[in-house]
């Protein structure tokens, strides 16, 4: 408990130093992080390795109930990710943010206090411990998307933040509301068996389910997503994506967790909401060029897969099938810790290039990896491992995923396993497609602009935190094993229900551990073999004997993607402005394309603009003089009286 | 039907040696038939292994473009390949390595060897590479849920995720599942086309740049690393072989005339392919994806089957 509180009370404080330390705020910031990560990283192990959960009333305020929370193994896991992002990005940040003082401090505490906050919403468990923790993490998180609040993308993209995460914050107060008289309090605990097949407990899982899913940014409620994460500072964007968008799953896992007996078709809805993200989320994935946008999107396809995990975990606790419940929750909750641990490092490495370059267009980029191998070797790592390729941890729990859905296969004429599966695979292939794209654009080939040509490596400090989050990525690609108890207790945690099978007896993970080793071994022994032979280096790209090609000749990150796209024009729409060759003499032409989001720029805009035509009729009941408005709240009283009096 | 340790040792030991020395054998047998066909001589059947020999003592160049990507392509080539033919049977013996779920292992390290690969071609900073590089991530995104529906229908039919038990019965026991089964084969059997760059997706013969996939994408490479890629794509060959000659070979009564089974079986195969190539020419490029998109319903429809 202690440990906890520490974690907590060192993350929002953290940067209270920096508001009166100039030139050492930073440090000092990153400081605190530091110890608080070692703080929370203990609190989590003690639980998850000695079962040692705890829970702890608060103390009744003046203003409102108690709250009370309980740091079970649930709260354990998703805490890892919030304490190793922040003092990351805390650390990363030091270097990062040095020369932009004016906003250096509000970043600084701000990054500490949506920390904290999020520690709290881990183990709040009672409705206003929750509340309180989701309204302060959105605040702090709209204030540090807004960081460059000179910039009016950065304002806009906060203001759609903080719209969005009301709404979301609105459902969930409904949802809660239906909630209250099932359960006859607050407190989070075990819903009464047959609410959730009422109407009222649908009522409640549809408004869960759109809170969740808009902080999760689920496909379509994901709009939101890529302009916050574009504007937002990158070591701002890798807390948002590795653990922000997270807690939308932690409050469907609590969810999940109150339910003994969920029907068959939430587990249903919950896969259907994974392909859509998944499948959708890569594609549009495919057709950006903004480097962090492109990143953006694909936590919303990580986001998928994540939701094919819960749902096919319901899929087994509603048809009683343990096995599969373990797989689908284990590979869930594996892919939350490895998505926060790659894409966190993928923002890492994508804001040194950005600050390096100067520019967040892949197209401007290009040959970074010999102006700076250590990013370019960061973010080679996040993507090998956010593509799911062995041997590193996001193949871990895609697998324990597939095998969910492969054993959920023999369920009597469900459709939703093979759509996981084909899902699975489909994105797997576009996902590949989409990082060869950004990696192979950005880093390899020759500079494609004069910003790209002068990039230099990013400082140590940059790339420690980088280093660190590589390593963690290979460690559990390597040893899944040892991940395995952790995630026993956690599934435990989340089912209730202590006689599962273990992780260990359904997946192979030696096995796991030896192929990787071989793999290695094997690459190691070939790359000696091939390297060493005599070669000759200094000599230009052959190019079918057309020797000396020029930067604009390479392949750009649009015509990578443009068979992709295309093929999938019917479902993303993509803009393209190009005045088509018509004569025999060709005249000067440009081609230029760009890929809209669906929701936002196709359906969100139009659609708001039109009502905000429609509403300006309304405008004539707000005339702007105090007598009338008087008048109406006189009415409103008369017409109140008069109903409670009927 | 495992035997004793011993026997064992001898089947894994086996299944190494064929993989390692056996598949630069493949594409010279389907060059052989290709030249029978067409009424040329044709290259001896061990031209592989002359051409890898001249390659391994030759100097290698690299673009001064280059980083190490460019060589982390091929060595993940043939690594990852190697890695996978320890995962699936060949034949009706279970492979050296086999537990639930090496289905989704054997695909995902097909999918390390293609991105390695992807990113090498892209790292020359040639157009003509990047073009290549692009046509194959499109192509086998779509190879892939094919793979994965078939590996559902067999899963499916046979109660495992393991591919030795997925491939080990012959025509699913040649029951109801026979109409399932061949839509399999019919997917699988364009996979197998597509991913080892033959005929009528890509042509492995020509050189001209704008009608290649996976030529386009090694054009650069020299000396061994070059070695690496043509055995890579040897393997990849081999391999996948096993993959449709599993399910299709019979069983005999003695594990090692499934030995021979099996490699009667893999020449059969390198003669279709022989075969398939004589007779179709290579498709545009534009109707790839509708050739793939058959194999994605065909296995689709193998898995709606076996849901009836």
């Amino acid at each position: 408990m202690i440990l906890y509180w520490t974690a907590l009370g060192l993350s929002a404080l953290s940067g209270i130093p920096g508001l009166f330390l100039p030139r050492k705020g930073g440090v000092a910031s990153a400081v605190l992080l530091c110890l608080a990560a070692v703080a929370g990283l203990a609190a989590s192990a003690r639980v998850l390795c000695f079962g040692l959960a705890w829970s702890q009333a608060l103390p009744a305020t003046p203003l409102g109930p108690a709250g009370s929370l309980a740091f079970d193994a649930v709260a354990a896991f998703f805490l890892i990710p919030v304490v190793a992002l922040s003092a990351c990005g805390a650390l990363y940040g030091v270097r990062y943010w040095e020369d932009h003082h004016e906003n250096a401090r509000r970043l600084r505490l701000l990054l500490g206090i949506l920390a904290a906050f999020t520690g709290l919403l881990t183990a709040a468990s009672h409705m206003v411990t929750f509340l309180v923790a989701w309204e302060g993490m959105a605040i702090a998180a709209f204030f540090l998307v807004t960081t460059e609040d000179r910039e009016p993308e950065a304002r806009q993209a906060g203001w759609l933040y903080l719209v969005t995460t009301h709404l979301g914050t609105l459902c969930l107060f409904g949802a809660f509301a239906l909630t209250v008289p099932a359960t006859g309090g607050l407190g989070f605990g075990a819903l009464p068996g047959g609410f959730v097949a009422s109407g009222r407990g649908t009522a409640a899982f549809v408004l869960y389910l759109v809170s969740f899913g808009l902080k999760a940014g689920a496909l379509p409620l994901h709009y939101w997503l890529p302009p916050a994460h574009a504007a937002a500072p990158s070591h701002v964007s890798s807390y948002l994506s590795g653990v922000l968008i997270k807690t939308g799953i932690l409050g469907m896992v609590r969810l999940l967790s109150w339910v003994p007996d969920p029907p068959l078709w939430w587990g249903g809805a919950w896969v259907a909401l994974g392909a859509l993200s998944g499948i959708l989320g890569v594609a549009l994935a495919l057709g950006q060029h903004d480097l962090k946008r492109l990143l953006a999107y694909h936590s919303i396809e990580n986001i998928g897969i994540i939701l094919l995990g819960l749902g096919l975990g319901t899929l087994g606790k509603s048809t009683g099938h343990p096995a599969i419940m373990v797989l689908g929750y284990a590979g869930a909750m594996l892919h939350v810790l490895n998505h926060g641990l790659f894409k966190g490092l993928l923002f890492l490495a994508a804001g040194s290039a950005v600050h390096a370059t100067g520019t967040r267009n892949l197209e401007r980029m290009g040959g970074l990896a010999h102006r700076m191998p250590w990013t370019s070797g960061g973010f080679l790592a996040g993507a090998w491992a956010i593509c799911g390729l062995p041997p590193l941890n996001g193949f871990v729990s895609e697998l324990f995923i597939y095998l969910a859905a492969f054993h959920a296969l023999p369920l009597s004429r469900s459709p939703w396993p093979a759509v996981s599966l084909a899902s699975l695979a489909l994105i797997g292939a576009l996902a590949l497609a989409c990082f060869a794209k950004a990696y192979g654009i950005a880093f390899l080939g020759m500079p494609r602009s004069p910003g790209a040509d002068q990039a230099r490596e990013a400082p140590r400090a940059m790339l420690a935190p980088m280093g660190i989050l590589a390593l963690a990525c290979l460690a559990i690609g390597l040893a899944p094993a040892l991940a395995a108890p952790a995630l026993d207790r956690v599934v435990a945690g989340m089912t209730g229900s202590q006689a599962l099978p273990r992780l260990g007896t359904l997946v192979n993970l030696p096995a796991l551990s030896i192929l990787a080793a071989l793999l290695l071994a094997l690459g190691a022994l070939l790359w000696r073999w091939a390297g060493r032979s005599r070669s000759e280096r200094d000599v230009p790209t052959w190019d079918c004997g057309f020797e000396g090609g020029t930067p604009r000749m390479q392949y750009t990150a649009s015509s990578f993607a443009d068979g992709l796209v295309t093929g999938m024009h019917w479902a993303l729409w993509p803009k393209v402005h190009w005045r088509r060759l018509t004569t025999l003499f060709p005249f000067p032409t440009r081609f230029a394309s760009h890929l809209p989001d669906p929701v936002l720029d196709r359906a969100g805009i139009p659609l708001a603009g039109l009502a905000s035509r429609w509403l300006e009729r309304l405008r004539f009941f707000q005339g702007g003089h105090l007598p009338v408005y008087l008048l109406y709240v006189m009415l409103t009283l008369i017409l109140l009286l008069l109903w409670t009096a009927a | 039907m495992i035997g004793t340790p011993g026997v064992r040792i001898l089947h894994v030991l086996l299944q190494v040696v064929s993989t390692l020395a056996l598949s630069p054998l493949v594409p010279g047998l389907i060059n052989k038939v290709k030249a029978v066909l067409a009424g040329r001589t044709g290259p001896p059947v061990l031209q592989l292994y002359y051409d890898l020999a001249k390659l391994s003592r030759k100097r290698a160049l690299f673009s001064r473009t280059t980083t190490p990507i460019f060589l982390a392509g091929p060595v993940a080539a043939v690594a990852a390949v190697l890695t996978a033919a320890l995962l699936v049977p060949f034949g009706h013996f279970p492979a050296p390595v086999h537990f639930q779920g090496d289905a989704v292992l054997f695909v995902y390290l097909f999918g390390l060897a293609r991105f390695l690969t992807i990113l090498a071609a892209l790292d020359t900073g040639s157009s003509f590479e990047g073009m290549g590089s692009a046509r194959e991530a499109t192509f086998s995104a779509l190879a892939e849920p094919a793979l994965f529906l078939g590996f559902a229908a067999l899963a499916k039919a046979s109660g495992s995720v393991s591919l030795s038990d997925m491939l080990a019965s012959p025509g699913f026991g040649l029951s109801r599942a026979m109409a399932p089964f061949i839509l399999v084969l019919v997917s699988w059997a364009i996979v197998f086309l597509a991913e080892n760059a033959r005929l009528p997706v890509d042509d492995p013969n020509t050189h001209l740049e704008l009608t290649m996939i996976h030529e386009a994408m090694v054009l650069d490479h020299s000396g061994r690393p070059l070695a690496l890629v043509l055995y890579g794509a040897s393997l990849k060959l081999q391999v996948l072989g096993a993959l449709i000659l599993g399910p299709l070979l019979p069983r005999t009564r003695h594990p090692w005339l499934d030995w021979g089974a099996y490699f009667l079986g893999l020449a059969l195969l390198a003669a279709g392919v022989g075969v398939v190539e004589s007779v179709t020419s290579r498709l545009r490029m534009t109707r790839v994806p509708q050739f793939l998109v058959a194999s994605v319903l065909a296995s689709a429809f193998a898995f709606l089957i076996l849901l009836v």
